[in-house]
């Protein structure tokens, strides 16, 4: 049998989400369900001085409604934080449905519960809830005032500070001997995470008591499951977690939601299964949001542009409670702001500041996109400054490649890497010199539409593991997976997985990983998943993590099973194990071609027992727990090339290349597909989206009509191409490709537009670069300059308007 | 997300239409693609209590021609309006830029008679009937009369539509060979635009439909407005740059997360001057 | 009040009240769930299905407006157990992930290629705008539809 790892083979999941069979939790068919519709907090910070449910309950239909303080009794506990990232974090007690004061806007403060969506959400409208207004506070240095404070009780905004200062002395040294200094602040705004399928919760009591059924739209089950359980005071054993099909999530469903401990409450209560579904105004306001810092970032570096430190100061935004993993996600990025380059010193020190916002938590990426951002706009300022093309300053810096393992000042050992390929194929690809030449005949022609090339090379550290180093950073579970493989009668596989794929395919690359071990064909492979009865280990998706850490998991129990069926094909062909050699399914006695036995007539031997070595258990089933040794370092090269009209400050996006490097390729389709949606994410925070909010707390940018998901005529089709560098730790040598694009986009989109602009001086550019910054930037820099038209004359880029613009750009809009 | 409770009435004509109007004042809305309408009663902002329904009024949907003008029943979809070879051949600027509203499927139900009796500053079809120096057929109780394109946009989300009146028709002049252009500005293809304009540029005095200029502008002020100054400029001689100058004069232009004020009234000067330059002289 | 429509080639005929939306009548009433709802602005196309032939976006259309109409939905694109050309198509040139827009994003091309057989890339991507996707990025999607143009018959 061909192998089929490293095909393109179509997906299993296709078709049934192709013809619309496919189930979405708000698709399935709940007899006698109940509907919850929430009341939200229209004030960012308010006292709840009274709630009045009662003309809502006097609603045809209405079986219930709940203040928070009517449910207080419900939890067993506050909503869970599994990331206390310091010893002294502050961390506020945060209920599901706020009790006294509501602390951004969507906060839930009262329930209604009706026997139709329509009936509870028109007598939503009914409840009265009486405030006392209180001041918001949504800038983050305005926060760190404590001017304002979120939470009276904790005394100060500040949640945490948290430090990675391996050698302060090594890096004062490096900016006291420094030739050049770069010296940055960049704004990571806040974004919506935005997947198509809005949440959705049923949660079904049994019909004689006992065990209770959550249907949620999540990437987390298994983890949900235990907080869950404890939140809500159940017992974990008689709760089962469901996630059907779940249509993306890109860590906004990464998370234990309020709604899914009301829905599990009010059907313990109401003895009904109650259910849930969110709006899409709701998901702006009431799902996590993900970036909101700001970044100060330094490069040292000497005379040639060798960066010799980086020291980068974060304030990173919590909004009102930290949510599961909140106060982490800086962390994720926190030894990755040094990237793909050698540099001997670094200083990294992120404070969590709490504001009156809707609570950030993971977004694609997490940390990494945020650090790749800073250090990528950096270097491209060193280059700048050195006076070398953005592409020889990466050269210049790069981690060679017989230095892997590498041991990186920021603590981490990056296992393996090669990086300039990418970068070369990237240039390759871009007609990197002809870009150069075609931009330089602009500027020289005097032209309104400005060419820029922008570059972004980065690294990424995946499958967060091992479980001990994520004990040493304080994250409260581990960082293992498991997975069970068993062999039916009749020769079928069924392999049983931690992970909790939603759009990932893992039913269609498990599937192959199983196919070219066991020598069976992938279509009679079943990948069961997502549902804490039938998988009940597990530690879910997020992070590029599947198939590093899950498809590991899945490899290693698959070699189990192999091993306990040479022992019973050596039984029944009368030779010894060590006598058999195994290769596609089949084990073959040495040195005797003919003697073989196919391991599905094995799994039937083992299923009737008849003929089993003695002491040896019937059925070839086995399980693995796969604790990696290290994280996997993906990492590539990406290059984006604009065009910036001068006189509206509007963007196209004429050309973008990828190369990319996850190591071994399960399937390059898939793979693919990954990079693509990864890329325009990340432009899209370039150049679309943010999450923007009024003085008073508002979120003004609260529907798809108003927050700028970008649609596909508003990007180019993309040009991808990848090297591959095996992973050395793991047996297959994956890597993970699931956040590559949206962690090297932003700032290869970025890059291209400050590289447009650099005529008139301007050397950053707030994101995302909308119509209206660019012009103001434009404008500032041309005003500062006294030069009618900055267009024609390269000189002109020496003009004093540097630092201007960002301010501005700032300003602007709202 | 689901609209308050409304009664629904079906009007099988236009005179029954105003019948239900009359009757129902002030809380009645017509309903025709209701692309404009739906989308702010989902969310509550709108909540009538009556909701009349012309949307199978068959006989207001259509494109023809009249004498030197073109009429377009006001249940003409941007859709028919788009593909329309009639105004392909006569009045292209109106397919062009009806081509650019929405989407493919709002363009399928959304209608012209709806989109300029919703009155949207940030429309794209008032300006271009403004542009073109078009006029709106009403009917009400006391039978039909016609209203300039000028006079109909009366403030903010307002026209000159009585309560008890219809739109039944849009009449826009031949273009007969006169220059044009309609530029859009938006962040995103599908969104509204921050500002639009359309133009039409004739030659001096030629044609049953006149000479000069006419310059519209899509979300530079309260209402659909005509960049009058430009047009008087352009009488007077000037270049297109030189017009350009003159778009925003006078007006007050939203401030929005897309655009400030100022933003606004310089893009209103980019865009008309490469409208005018793209309609020629 | 009443309403009549046919969805899939199958009559329903039931009792509504007149603000149900049509999507709601597909999904809720009809028992049809393969039609999604993604947003509540008309904005990302999530719930396009086809009325008398033309891509609609059902969440913007009252019931009471599709009354006599043939609606088409996912579920009906194709006869059980087989893919219409263009499923086939993104199947082939995986143009799905999770799988939540792409019920809308097929008919909204089914859709294109009745007006237009024969699509530039550009004119695909403009056709699309009212068609939002998180995971894809476009790329396949817009491939897609162009290879399901070019392996459709050319008209004579």
């Amino acid at each position: 049998m061909t192998a089929v790892v490293g095909t393109r083979m179509l997906r299993k999941e296709d078709p049934e989400l192709l013809t619309g069979e496919a189930r979405y939790v708000d698709d399935l068919v709940i007899p006698g369900a109940l509907h919850l519709a929430i009341v939200r907090s229209t004030y960012a910070h308010a006292t709840i001085k009274s709630v009045d449910v009662s003309a809502a309950l006097a609603q045809p239909g209405v079986v219930a409604a709940f203040s928070g303080a009517d449910l207080r009794p419900e939890w067993a506990g506050p909503m869970p934080c599994a990331w206390p990232v310091t010893e002294d974090m502050l961390n506020p007690e945060h209920f599901p449905i706020a009790v006294h004061t509501a602390c951004y806007v969507g906060d839930a403060v009262a329930v209604v519960v009706a026997e139709t969506d329509v009936a509870a959400r028109d007598a939503a409208e009914l409840v009265e809830v009486d405030f006392d207004v209180l001041p918001a506070v949504v800038d983050l240095e305005d926060a760190l005032s404590d001017r304002v404070l979120v939470h009276e009780a904790l005394g100060t905004n500040r949640s945490y500070t948290w430090e990675l200062i391996p050698d302060a002395d090594a890096v004062e040294e490096a900016f006291a001997n420094a030739s050049h200094t770069v010296v940055e602040r960049y704004v990571q705004q806040r974004l919506i995470p935005s997947a198509m399928e809005t949440r959705g919760v049923v949660a079904v009591p049994a019909v004689y008591g006992g065990e209770i059924t959550l249907y949620t739209s999540t990437q987390i089950p298994h983890i949900l499951r235990v907080l869950a359980a404890l939140t809500v005071g159940v017992s974990e054993s008689k709760l089962r977690v469901v996630a059907p099909s779940v249509g993306g999530g890109f860590g906004s469903k990464l998370d234990v939601y309020a709604e899914e401990l009301l829905c599990l409450a009010l059907a313990r209560r109401l003895r009904r299964p109650v259910r849930w579904s969110e709006d899409r105004m709701e998901n702006t306001q009431a799902t996590i949001q993900g970036r909101g810092m700001i970044q100060h970032m330094e490069l040292a570096a000497d005379a040639d542009g060798r960066v010799t430190a980086v020291r980068a100061r974060l304030l990173a935004d919590m909004g009102a409670y930290l949510q599961l993993v909140t106060p982490g996600i800086p962390l994720l990025g926190a030894f990755l702001y040094g990237g793909v380059y050698d540099i001997p010193a670094y200083s990294f020190v992120c404070t969590g500041v709490f504001t009156t916002k809707t609570p950030t938590d993971a977004y694609r990426g997490a940390g990494r996109p945020e650090a790749t951002y800073a250090l990528e706009r950096a270097m491209d300022a060193l280059a700048r400054q050195v006076g070398v093309d953005p592409a020889e300053i990466r050269r210049r810096n790069f981690i060679h490649p017989d230095q892997f393992p590498y041991s990186s000042s920021g603590g981490l050992i990056f296992d393996s890497g090669n990086y300039e390929p990418a970068l070369a194929r990237a240039m390759e690809m871009a007609g990197y010199d002809q870009v150069r030449s075609d931009q330089a005949a602009r500027r020289s022609a005097g032209a309104t539409k400005h060419l820029g090339i922008g570059l972004s090379s980065y690294v990424e550290m995946c499958g967060l593991a091992p479980s001990r180093v994520l004990s040493a950073l304080r994250y409260v579970a581990g960082g293992w997976e498991s997975s069970t493989v068993r062999f039916l009668p009749t020769g079928k596989v069924q392999v049983v997985t931690g992970t909790t794929p939603h759009g990932q395919g893992h039913e269609t690359s498990w599937s192959m990983i199983v196919a070219d071990q066991l020598g069976v064909s992938p279509d009679d492979v079943e990948v069961l998943h997502s549902d804490t009865s039938i998988a009940p280990h597990g530690m879910d998706t997020y992070g590029s993590r599947s198939l590093s850490v899950g498809g590991t998991a899945l490899w290693l129990a698959t070699e189990k099973v192999i091993d306990k069926a040479k022992l019973i094909a050596a039984h029944q062909l009368e030779v010894a194990a060590e006598d058999l050699d195994y290769a596609g399914g089949t084990f073959t006695v040495k040195g005797s071609p003919d003697r073989t036995m196919a391991i599905g007539a094995v799994a039937f031997e083992a299923f009737t027992a008849h003929n089993l070595p003695d002491g040896l258990e019937p059925n070839l089933e086995a399980s693995s727990h796969w604790d990696p040794p290290n994280f996997t370092f993906p990492f590539g090269t990406h290059i984006c090339v604009v065009e910036v009209d001068e006189e509206t400050g509007k963007v196209d996006v004429l050309k973008y290349v990828a190369v990319d490097d996850c190591g071994t390729q399960i399937n390059p389709l898939i793979i693919e597909g990954q990079v693509h949606g990864g890329i325009v994410q990340g432009a899209a925070q370039a150049l679309f989206e943010e999450a923007i909010y009024d003085e008073d707390g508002n979120l003004v940018t609260s529907s798809l009509a108003d927050y700028l998901v970008p649609s596909a005529a508003d990007f180019p089709s993309m040009q991808t191409d990848t090297t591959v560098t095996p992973s050395p730790t793991n047996p297959m040598g994956v890597k993970g490709v699931g956040e590559a694009g949206t962690i090297a986009a932003a700032p290869a989109v970025m890059n291209a537009i400050i590289d447009a602009l650099s005529p008139f001086g301007i050397t950053d550019i707030d994101m995302p670069a909308t119509p209206q910054r660019i012009w103001t930037a434009i404008k500032q820099s041309t005003d500062a300059s006294g030069a009618s038209g900055a267009s024609g004359a390269g000189a002109s880029g020496a003009s004093g308007a540097n630092g201007a613009s960002g301010a501005g750009a700032n300003g602007g809009p709202r | 997300m689901i609209p308050a409770s409304f009664d629904y009435r079906r009007a099988a004509s236009a005179d029954e239409a105003i019948a239900l109007l009359t009757e129902n004042g002030d809380d009645a809305k017509l309903l025709a693609g209701g692309h404009s309408l739906l989308p702010l009663m989902k969310l509550r902002l709108a909540r009538p209590s009556v909701l009349i329904d012309i949307s199978r009024l068959a006989d207001l949907s259509y494109i023809r021609a009249d004498g030197d003008q073109i009429a377009i029943g006001a249940l003409t979809r941007h859709h028919d309006v788009e593909v329309s070879e009639l105004l392909a051949r006569e009045v292209p600027l109106l397919p062009a830029a009806a081509g650019q509203v929405g989407d493919p499927q709002i363009r399928h139900r959304g209608t012209i008679g709806g989109s300029l009796a919703h009155g949207d500053p940030a429309s794209d079809l008032p300006a271009v009937v403004l542009a073109l120096g078009g006029s709106m057929v009403v009917r009400g109780p006391g039978g039909e009369r016609s209203i300039p394109a000028t006079e109909f946009f009366a403030g903010f989300m307002e026209t000159a539509l009585a309560a008890d009146e219809v739109l039944t028709e849009i009449r826009v002049p031949r273009l007969e060979g006169a220059g044009w252009s309609f530029q859009k500005f938006n962040r995103r293809a599908h969104d509204w635009a921050i500002v639009g304009v359309a133009a039409v540029r004739r030659g001096a005095g030629s044609g049953a439909n006149g000479g000069g200029a006419g310059v519209a502008l899509v979300n530079m002020a309260s209402t659909p407005v005509r960049a009058t100054a430009v047009e008087e400029a352009l009488a007077g001689g000037a270049s297109a740059t030189e017009a350009a100058a003159h778009a925003a004069d006078g007006l007050d232009p939203p401030s929005d997360i897309n655009a400030t004020p100022e933003f606004r009234r310089h893009l209103a000067q980019v865009l008309v001057r490469r409208a005018l330059e793209e309609a020629g002289a | 009040m009443k309403v009549a429509m046919t969805i899939n080639g199958t009559s329903q005929q039931h009792e509504i009240e007149p603000r149900v939306l049509l999507v709601q009548f597909i999904r809720e009433v009809a028992g049809l769930t393969g039609t999604n709802v993604g947003c509540d602005t008309t904005s990302c196309g999530t719930c396009t299905v086809l009325l008398d032939g033309e891509s609609v976006k059902s969440c913007t259309i009252l019931a009471v407006q599709a009354d006599g109409a043939q609606i088409t939905t996912i579920e009906g694109l194709a006869e059980p157990g087989t893919l219409h050309p263009m499923q086939e198509a993104f199947r082939e040139n995986h143009a799905l992930q999770c799988g939540f827009c792409t019920p809308g994003m097929v008919l909204a091309a089914v859709s294109l290629l009745q007006e237009n057989a024969h699509p530039s890339e550009q004119e695909v991507r403009s056709a699309l705008e009212g068609n939002l996707c998180r995971c894809t990025g476009y790329h396949n999607i817009v491939k897609a539809i162009l290879a399901a143009a070019d392996a459709a018959e050319v008209p004579a």
